[in-house]
């Protein structure tokens, strides 16, 4: 039996960030993430954020990540790698599996930060080797320094459609196009114009038809809709292309929270199926705390803030914090987030998280 | 080729030394500790399996070890995530069939 103060369920910002302020202000905490490396998808995010500089703007994501795994390294905090954890019970009890051992975990205060699963569309021959998540291609060009496919065509124009576009032309691969079956780009303009600029074409209200290949992708076929989204016949599209990505958004990796009982509620403006948590980031079921996308679809920026949050509430509720000191730095951080959640889309996620925090308090 | 010589934000990416193994018999090489599936692809090979039902080729899809659609049977288990699993010297890996052969437990 291993006892902890806090265990962070993954090592992606909204964790890190987290780990990194329970442990600022005196908490004992151990990181669990599956995988090999830490980080989540911030090492993954070469492009340079923007916004104010208090979200960390004109940075690089993999450097916001590594001056995090440095930060929680200097306040000892426990990052283990290769280690699943497989299930949250009752009263702070986990199960993890490190490497190929399983140990039964305590913890006082669980956060979970698991992030998101890719969405996917299927369409004739979906699983054709060379039919790719735009994560996979993310993965394969900025981590393992090798070009998922020469000539690829990105499906979908949210900002990870767009964003992984560009990376793959940083890495040398030809975008033949990006389509989207809505009329206008999802992204934000300033990530679009940086591929409108080189050439690569946008097809609005298309959607991919089929993949042609037998063994692997040798091509593929939009075809346009209308308005109700239907094929529109003789409106068909061939590209040349080698690899289909697949961007069309981000479902909350919630398991273990439904597994340990918080209240859940769809709402597909955060990405689907989304735990109740309320301003100090806790859940339905005491003790346990959400941040990132796990609680909702958003962005790398907003995740670090919840996580920051997260962390806090649970020094101050191990009593590490005194109530002013922690309500002044909350604060603050939840002023800072407002701006985060501007805009048409923004402003319909901040309604979102209020129908959750309202939820808690039900 | 497939490999990116020169990021451009990047530079060139740390790797392990170069070691052999074989992919169905032949051999090939790739850098010890990158996933199995990278390896593969830098030597063009995109098929990893054939599903059980139909017979239908599948390989790397989500490239993080989470939809399992690269498992290969990697010296002699099946099933193994080859997108998150590193590559050793001298690893014997070949194209799953279905399932994978049926083992007797040791």
């Amino acid at each position: 039996m291993i006892r902890s103060e806090m265990v962070c369920v993954g090592a992606g910002p909204a964790g890190l960030a987290a780990a990194v302020e329970a442990a600022r202000n005196g908490v004992q905490v151990v990181v669990y993430d599956e995988n090999d490396r830490p980080g989540g998808q911030l090492f993954k995010q070469i492009h340079k954020f923007f916004g104010s500089r208090e979200h960390r703007a004109m940075e690089r994501g993999f450097d916001i990540g590594n001056s995090f795994l440095a930060e929680a390294r200097q306040l000892g905090v426990d990052v283990s790698l290769n280690s699943v954890v497989l299930g949250i019970y009752e009263n702070g009890a986990l199960n993890v599996m490190i490497r190929d051992r399983i140990e039964h975990v305590k913890a006082e205060r669980t956060l979970v930060a698991t992030g998101a699963a890719e969405n996917m569309i299927p369409f004739p021959g979906w699983t054709l080797p060379g039919v790719i998540g735009a994560g996979a291609a993310q993965t394969m060009a900025n981590i393992h320094g090798i070009r998922p496919g020469h000539t690829i065509l990105m499906v979908g124009s949210g900002n990870v459609g767009i964003i992984v576009s560009y990376q793959l032309l940083q890495a040398g691969c030809q975008v033949a196009a990006v389509i989207d079956a809505a009329p206008e780009i999802g992204g934000y303009a300033v990530h679009a114009a940086k591929i409108a600029r080189v050439g690569v074409p946008f097809f609005m209200s298309h959607t991919i038809k089929e993949a042609h290949g037998r063994d692997r992708v040798a091509g593929a076929t939009i075809i346009e809709v209308d308005a109700e989204w239907k094929p529109i016949a003789g409106t068909e599209k061939r590209f040349d292309v080698d690899t289909i990505c697949i961007a069309v958004g981000l479902n909350p990796m919630t398991q273990l929270l439904r597994m340990a009982g918080c209240k859940m509620a769809h709402l597909p403006g955060l990405g689907g199926r989304v735990p109740a948590h309320d301003l100090n980031q806790e859940t339905s079921v005491k003790g346990i705390y959400v941040a990132g996308d796990a609680a909702g679809i958003e962005e790398a920026s907003t995740a670090i803030i919840e996580g920051r949050i997260a962390g806090l509430a649970i020094a101050r509720s191990l009593g590490y914090l005194d109530d002013s000191e922690f309500l002044t730095q909350r604060d603050a951080l939840l002023k800072s987030i407002v701006g985060l959640r501007s805009g048409s889309h923004g402003e319909a996620r901040g309604k979102a998280k209020e129908y959750l925090n309202a939820m808690v308090q039900a | 080729m497939m490999r990116i010589e020169e990021h451009p934000i990047l530079g060139t990416f740390e790797k392990g030394p170069q070691v052999r193994f074989t992919f169905d018999g032949k051999p090939m090489e790739g850098f010890e500790g990158e996933p199995i599936a990278i390896a593969l692809r830098s030597n063009g090979v995109m098929i990893h399996r054939y599903t059980a039902r139909r017979n239908e080729p599948r390989g790397m899809f989500c490239a993080i070890g989470r939809c399992t659609d690269c498992i290969m049977v990697v010296d002699g288990m099946p099933n193994i995530r080859t997108c998150v699993e590193p590559l050793k010297a001298g690893m014997v890996v070949e194209t799953q069939q279905g399932n994978g052969p049926e083992r007797s437990v040791r």
